[in-house]
């Protein structure tokens, strides 16, 4: 049977793999912090970590999951304090909140490639993730903070 | 009975959004043959206005256990205004309550415990701000009490302060935790002689520094959205629902859904009577073990549908119709002085049409609700804005009384408006009877979504003035043409609601001798609801837009002008200039102040740096507007780069009266911004042959990071002392935006926008 890692664990799977990672994720593993907002690769909400690469879970499907290890936003730090979570409340980012997994797991990727984004790279790197609430300013500072958190 | 029982709650419904309050409601309510008592003809203002008011009893809102953890019970919906936040500031604060030591529980829905919880029109800390700090004060009182008799002394030498109860002349304390018990059992102080704190003592109210209650759970994704909610045995489904508004399914033919692994059954749900108001509009549902399935499962399915009477809407055509309608005489809405006398002897005369297309809110997370029904009694999980007329439209479509009905109240992903409608709700509801009572949630994708929604209505605005030597109209003459939300309540109504025409248009506070607005007829051939800030997105479009014309007109500095055409600092009743509605408040507390419009004008236009020097292709752009009983105004620098429409700066200033939590307003304006930007600029729902034209993010284009303004800077102008009434913060943000940045667009290419979104309009 097909295995994928999450957050750590391993597990089977030997349903249908054209099944997007997204609805595995949310519908069978109960990992809901991932979300729905589009399902074509045009939001950003359902964001997670592929192999250590940022992929829209939405377009992925299981069987190009299978054999790899993926992150969520629940698995993105043991206690939730990775310097982006710690920046995203030290700034109040989040209006409803629904984007913000996927905008944070996002951030965290850039980080990851790029410690000291300027403006145009955290434009570039988070263009795809829509917040209908508008709280790109403070995503915009939240990576600033975080990118600085990480050079301390 | 039934009869007499279904329009009462279609009345109450209306009533809930403040149709009563307005002139014309009374005759809605006679038409539909209610009873009218002497005190419902009484007129209340305010939360005393809304359904089932207000509550400040602080059994209902507050608990504290033994280990001295406070928990506050919100009963008004966080959809990002951060409301649970502000309502514990307040509680917790007359409390004294130690705010690491505080936690919210919702509410579930359920209006006679807790007052009205209908959670839209900028209203939350408007209505509750002063309920909720008796809340927080009676309670104090009884914790105070509850030490006092422990200790044996009078309750006069005990205090309250940091989630203790101090008895200074004996040095001793108790925590709040060890008073839990006593305390409960304790009389609620009356009302009259609670003891609310002086503002000066404030340690939260008005004060930042506090993080908002939900950030551990959103940013560790554990916070817990409708689309989230889960239950033992739970099924997915989702519907294939008439493309076209007022359809139907002619036939279905499922067998390859069927085949589908993991779908389960395919259920048919009756389309609505029209007026629809918050009904499912019916279709088919197909139910599976997961979404993906249930979603396969749709794509399997063939339906032959009758696109029913309005399968020839077409944006383009009835965008014709309204401009015809708007260029005819029609019912007059606001009249003072002679307009016709005004225009004949003025020495210009400029007009203008302004159109301003459907908007749909296209909330992150989009519709969703799950519920099941078990022993009789139906229990929902949803991201519902109005919980109580969720709980009462399931009772009554299932036939389950409403005491067995239990609407449990998610985080909101994002509402606008969308989610004021529980018709989502319902066909969770409708599908779980179909499946024995089964746990059943719904989930609209963003086609869904952008396809079946209740949009925000379509516009046309005709402006005319007649100006005189100086350039100042001597006369104004305005239609406003757009299908009103009414629509989905009532019978083919043709008209705008007073609080439709109460959204700046009829209250449009300017100092004009001679002013006649009109209302031309207009039919909804789709759902109309509302939208963030609601009619005052094309009132204001319109009409700010039309005063920087007629500055350009006079020759003027648009900022000068405007402030010259508001005129001096007065204080306006908007009934007397044919607004009786004012946002369902009591004119007397609630005047027009064009003193307060006049300095958020000015504070943005100072931030901005108005006046400055510009490279070339750069531009400013101001406006102002009164909404929701705040004021607001932006400044907005864009500046043409190729083909691209750059915004490296915005200023908005806002004067909301009192202020609970700084930072959330703060957020609310830079969220006004961002969303003002993107309706302004791409955001657009257009329909040909009664269906939707736009599918997705892809071509229903809203803001993202790399359009949004570069720099945002909010203004907080003007604080009042507390015995001042509240202005509402979630909206007022929004209807300036467009047309400040639609007046820079002129000022940086001399290209005049009268069309939104803008798009590439500026390379004409």
């Amino acid at each position: 049977m097909a295995t994928l890692v999450i957050n750590g664990a391993e597990r089977s799977f030997d349903g249908d793999e054209d099944m997007p990672l997204l609805w595995y994720l949310r519908d069978v593993a109960g990992l809901t912090g991932t979300k729905f907002g589009c399902g074509v690769a045009q939001c950003g909400a359902c964001t997670v970590h592929l192999d250590g690469t940022a992929v829209r879970s939405c377009v992925t499907p299981m069987a190009a999951a299978l054999g790899a290890t993926v992150t969520t936003i629940e698995g993105l730090s043991p206690d939730g304090n990775h310097p982006v979570q710690v920046a995203w409340r030290d700034l109040n980012v989040s209006q409803c909140g629904y984007c913000q997994p996927g905008q944070i797991m996002q951030a965290a990727s850039l980080l990851k490639e790029n410690p000291n984004p300027t403006d145009e790279d955290i434009d570039s790197a988070m263009s795809g993730n829509i917040c209908r609430c508008g709280t790109y300013p403070r995503i915009r500072a939240a990576i600033k903070q975080a990118s600085m958190g990480d050079r301390k | 009975m039934t009869d007499h029982n279904e329009r009462s709650l279609a009345v109450a419904n209306v009533s809930r959004r403040g149709f009563l309050a307005g002139a014309a409601a009374g005759s809605l309510v006679l038409a539909i043959g209610l009873p009218l008592d002497a005190k419902a003809q009484e007129k209340k203002f305010g939360a005393d206005g809304m359904p089932n008011g207000w509550r400040d009893d602080p059994r209902i809102f507050v608990s504290i256990s033994p280990d001295g953890l406070v928990t506050v019970t919100c009963h008004r919906q966080e959809m990002g205004q951060g409301v649970r936040t502000s309502i514990a500031m307040v509680v917790a604060d007359e409390l004294d309550a130690d705010w690491s030591r505080v936690r919210v529980a919702q509410a579930p829905g359920d209006e006679a415990r807790y007052g009205n919880q209908d959670t839209d029109g900028s209203r939350s800390l408007r209505h509750f701000f002063q309920p909720m700090r008796r809340v927080g004060a009676a309670a104090r009182a009884m914790l105070e009490q509850a030490a006092a008799a422990q200790w044996g002394v009078p309750v006069q030498e005990v205090r309250a302060r940091e989630h203790a109860v101090l008895h200074e002349r004996s040095g001793r304390r108790l925590d709040y935790g060890a008073l839990a018990t006593t305390a409960a059992s304790q009389p609620v102080p009356a009302r009259e002689a609670l003891k609310l704190k002086d503002p000066s003592a404030f340690r939260y109210i008005g004060k930042d520094g506090l993080g908002l209650i939900d950030n551990q759970d959103i940013t560790t994704g554990k916070a817990v959205y409708g689309i989230d909610a889960r239950a033992e045995g739970m099924l997915y489904a989702v519907m294939a629902r008439p493309p076209v508004f007022g359809g139907r399914v002619k036939s279905v033919d499922d067998a390859d859904t069927l085949k589908v692994p993991g779908v389960v059954r395919v259920v048919q749900i009756a389309p609505p009577d029209i007026p629809s108001e918050f009904q499912p509009l019916g279709g088919v549902a197909v139910v599976a073990r997961n979404t993906w399935a249930a979603m396969r499962g749709r794509d399997m399915l063939k339906i032959v549908w009758d696109d029913g009477p309005h399968a020839s809407y077409s944006s383009d055509t009835y965008r014709a119709e309204l401009e015809a309608a708007a260029r005819k005489p029609a019912k007059v809405v606001r009249r003072q002085g002679d307009v016709d006398a005004a225009m004949a002897k003025a020495a210009k005369r400029v007009e203008a049409e302004y159109y301003i297309p459907h908007l749909t809110q296209a909330p992150m997370e989009p519709p969703a609700a799950l519920v099941q029904i078990k022993d009789g009694k139906c229990e929902a999980w949803a991201c519902v804005q109005a919980p109580q007329a969720t709980r009462t439209r399931l009772s009554e479509r299932l036939k389950i009384p409403e005491e067995n009905v239990t609407v449990n109240v998610t985080l909101l992903g994002g509402g606008f408006g969308r989610k004021s409608k529980p018709d989502f709700v319902l066909e969770a509801g409708l599908i779980s009877q179909a499946m024995g009572g089964a746990p059943v949630k719904v989930t609209w994708t963003r086609e869904d979504d952008l396809h079946h929604g209740y949009y925000h209505t379509v516009s046309v605005e005709r402006l005319e003035a007649g100006l005189d030597e100086r350039g100042m109209p001597l006369a104004w003459l305005q239609r406003s043409a757009a299908p009103t939300i009414g629509s989905i309540f009532a019978p083919d109504p043709k008209h705008e609601l007073p609080f439709e025409l109460g959204m700046g248009l009829v209250n449009a506070p300017f100092d004009v001798p001679n002013v006649r607005m009109e209302n031309p007829e207009a039919t909804a051939h789709t759902r109309i609801g509302w939208f963030r800030s609601v009619s005052n997105v094309p009132h204001a479009f319109a009409i700010q837009s039309f005063v920087a014309e007629l500055a350009h007109a006079a020759g003027r500095d648009p900022k000068d002008y405007l402030l010259d055409l508001i005129g001096p600092a007065r204080i306006i009743d908007p009934t007397e200039i044919g607004d009786a509605w004012n946002h369902g408040e009591d004119p007397k507390l609630y005047p027009i102040d064009t003193g307060r419009l006049r300095q958020v004008i000015e504070t943005a236009a100072a931030g901005i740096g108005w006046g400055r020097n510009l490279p070339q292709g750069h531009g400013l752009g101001i406006s102002g507007h009164y909404s929701f009983v705040s004021y607001v105004a932006v400044a907005a620098e864009v500046r043409v780069d190729g083909d691209r429409l750059v915004i490296p700066r915005v200023d908005i200033a806002i004067d909301c009266g009192p202020r609970v939590n700084p930072d959330r307003i703060r957020s609310q304006m830079e969220g006004a911004v961002i969303m003002g930007v993107g309706l302004a600029t791409t955001s657009e729902i257009s329909f040909k042959n009664g269906r939707v034209e736009q599918n997705n993010f892809d071509s229903y284009e809203v803001t993202r990071i790399d359009t949004a303004p570069r720099e945002i800077h909010v203004h907080l102008v003007a604080s009042h002392d507390y015995g001042h009434p509240l202005g509402g913060v979630g909206e007022p943000g929004l209807p300036p935006v467009a047309p400040a940045l639609a007046n820079a667009v002129f000022a940086a290419t001399g290209k005049r926008i009268r069309r939104l979104p803008i798009r590439d309009q500026f390379l004409a």
